[in-house]
């Protein structure tokens, strides 16, 4: 779309009263300047700030993938990488320790926390949106205690992680986000309506359930494995093999292909419910629809990376201050920034005691934590 | 210019002179038990095309109702509300949207939007984005031409970079009405437009509602609470008690202390208005109960 960039014509626009009948060629002149202003998304910024974006995101994978027990230096990291995509060989004997630390273990965990960060991020920006809440996020509607809920129950009964057949876990995660959905929206449901309210209502006391059962069966369950759910539950990444990668991948870009879609119905969507209508939107639909895409990505990464908080609440907060409302930037800016914020915060986690780790939820919460307190005590007039 | 509810509706001749026919209305709340009462009952009515219609009464007797009604936003149990001739049921949201604007009373905004996204929000009805422009670049020329033009009447041109929560009370009701006018409707339902305002914007919003009529030749129903400003603005009125239609005329017919009377239950003073003539409500000396 042309912007008008090439000739600007200074009116003194502010203060032009309103022309009965404004001529076409008049009404290029006068949107450039009140698009110049920033007062609307261009195609052209949209541009600059997702590239910048992107360019900053590849630098942070690749910074982030350099440090941990052992430091992998800069030269030696793209020498394996450009041995391993050119010959396909990435075992020990061809690309070296070093190389192996960083195409098996780091890369893999790193990309991970990129995409869990992103999906987060994701399903944050989504969920804001749709409960006119800037504070709502996936832990909100308690979409994530009964992914986790759901692994757990797999964990206890002995079939989790170690089957043969990776996606049990994952699967189990669905279920339980899924499932708690539902409950959800039936409780929340009346006269065939979702008022946002009591929907949000229904997730807190829905999550504070979840939460005792989770810690009842982190109770029953022998020492030694309850505290390996508890390191999960408290929000940790793993490094995982590729196919694993690839499927929490599909599942991010599947969902956010469709968000993306109606960014510009989200947009109209946090103008109220009742208004969405007026301007013609189904919201019943485009509720449960976007709900049940939240469920499936929160369920993925949660049964991947447990329950890391802050990530969907704080990231979209802060994109939105800096760059604005418009989910056709938003999302997708959230998405990056996301992921980024959750690659630095676990590159904090690996390093700070290395070789021990601590949970990668920790480190959220004390950034997260601190900054959502900023925001609620210095910045009142932009939370609600 | 503004596209007219015929060419959008265009199969279904127009009933003369009549944008929206009421016919039999009944709404309620809630599920079908028994016992609750109506909240409209065996309402009938015509809006004319190009007037402005004032829906009155007390507190509790169906307007707001009545108007998401007419919006389609609530959906009538008994009776028809037709739209340039086809039931307003039958149609597709987005077909109402782009014959229909509403201004809702409650116009509160939770993220930082800026004035102009606000107003281009009203093109949304319009707006046919392919699956693979990943919902970016919506904007048309067309788009930001009525836009432009929405703003520019509505005076808040100068306001297009500022955040609605920056702006007045007054500032955010012409915001608001911009993204109405944005939507290139027929009709404009107002909803208690003059709830949040003081006189100096009150007098604005009427100016702007005649001028609309005027130049848009747009039909305008709103909701008020406000007898003098519904008199002033208004061409005719119709007078809800109790969810039923009670009377339904021009101002000089409807707006007399007898009719009031039934409406209202109480006494007040009528007098006309020194330089529209038009019926002027006052309290009479102490206020004095039925």
């Amino acid at each position: 779309m042309a912007n008008g960039q090439a000739t600007p014509t200074p009116l003194s626009a502010a203060s032009s009263p309103a022309a009965p009948s404004i001529g076409a060629a008049a009404s290029s002149d006068m949107r450039g300047q009140w698009q110049r202003t920033g007062a609307l998304l261009t195609s052209r910024r949209w541009g600059l700030i997702l590239s910048g974006l992107l360019i900053a995101s590849l630098g942070m994978v690749t910074l982030c993938s350099r440090f941990g027990a052992a430091s992998v230096p800069l030269g030696d990291m793209f020498q394996a990488l450009m041995h391993a995509l050119t010959t396909g060989e990435w075992d020990q004997a061809s690309i070296g320790t070093s190389g192996v630390i960083l195409l098996q273990v780091r890369l893999p965990r790193v990309l991970m926390g990129f995409l869990v960060g992103g999906s987060l991020a994701a399903v944050g920006v989504t969920l804001q949106a749709l409960l006119r809440n800037p504070l709502a996020d996936p832990y909100v509607l308690g979409v994530s205690s009964g992914a986790a809920l759901g692994a757990a129950v797999t964990m206890l009964l002995g079939i989790g992680t170690t089957m043969a057949l990776l996606p049990v876990l994952p699967l189990c995660g669905f279920a339980g986000g899924l499932l708690t959905l539902v409950v959800i929206y039936r409780l929340a449901q009346s006269q065939g309506r979702l008022p946002i309210h009591s929907l949000v209502l229904a997730g807190v006391i829905l999550n504070a359930i979840l939460t005792a059962l989770i810690m009842f069966i982190t109770s029953i369950m022998e020492p030694n494995r309850s505290a390996g759910l508890m390191a999960w539950l408290m929000g940790s990444l793993i490094a995982p093999g590729y196919p694993a990668l690839a499927v929490l991948a599909g599942y991010a870009v599947f969902v956010l292909a469709i968000v993306m879609q109606k960014a510009q119905m989200l947009n109209v969507l946090t103008l109220g419910e009742e208004t969405a209508r007026s301007l013609g939107i189904d919201t019943e639909r485009v509720k449960k629809q976007l709900f049940v895409l939240t469920a499936l990505l929160t369920g993925a990464v949660v049964s991947v990376s447990g329950m890391i908080g802050f990530v969907g609440m704080v990231v979209p907060h802060a994109v939105r201050l800096v760059i604005g409302s418009d989910h056709r930037l938003l999302l997708p800016a959230s998405v990056l920034v996301g992921g980024m914020f959750l690659v630095v915060a676990d590159t904090i986690a690996r390093t700070l005691f290395a070789p021990a780790e601590m949970p990668v939820g920790i480190v959220t919460a004390l950034i997260g934590g601190p900054f959502f307190l900023y925001l609620l005590l210095w910045r009142k007039d932009r939370m609600l | 210019m503004a596209t007219s509810m015929t060419s959008e509706l265009s199969s279904q001749p127009v009933t003369t002179g009549l944008a929206m026919e009421v016919e039999n209305l009944s709404f309620r709340y809630g599920s079908d038990q028994r016992g609750r009462a109506w909240t409209l009952e065996r309402v009938s009515f015509g809006v004319r095309t190009g007037e402005v219609l004032g829906i009155v009464g007390p507190n509790g007797s169906g307007k707001s109702s009545l108007l998401k009604l007419l919006a389609g936003l609530l959906q009538p149990r008994c009776g028809d509300i037709r739209l340039g001739g086809q039931s307003i049921g039958r149609l597709d949201p987005r077909a109402i949207a782009r014959s229909v604007a509403v201004v809702p009373q409650d116009s509160a905004q939770v993220f930082p939007f800026t004035v102009a996204e606000t107003v281009l929000m009203g093109r949304f009805p319009h707006r046919r984005a392919a699956w693979w422009s990943m919902g970016i670049g919506d904007e048309t020329e067309q788009d930001l031409v009525c836009a432009q033009r929405a703003m520019a009447e509505t005076d808040v041109m100068s306001l297009a970079d500022r955040l609605m929560s920056d702006l007045s009370g007054g500032e955010r009701q012409r915001v608001v009405i911009a993204r109405a006018l944005a939507q290139e409707p027929a009709m404009l339902l107002l909803d208690e437009p003059m709830a949040f305002l003081d006189i100096n914007h009150q007098i604005e919003l009427c100016t702007l509602i005649s001028r609309l009529k005027a130049e848009r030749q747009l039909t305008v129903v709103l909701v008020s609470h406000d007898l003098n400003v519904a008199s002033q603005v208004c061409d005719r009125m119709l007078m809800l008690k109790d969810g039923q239609l009670c009377r339904m005329g021009p101002p000089e017919d409807t707006i007399t202390p007898d009719v009031l009377r039934m409406i209202y239950g109480c006494e007040v003073v009528v007098d006309a208005h020194p330089q529209t003539g038009r019926p002027r409500v006052t309290m009479p000396v102490g206020p004095v109960r039925k």
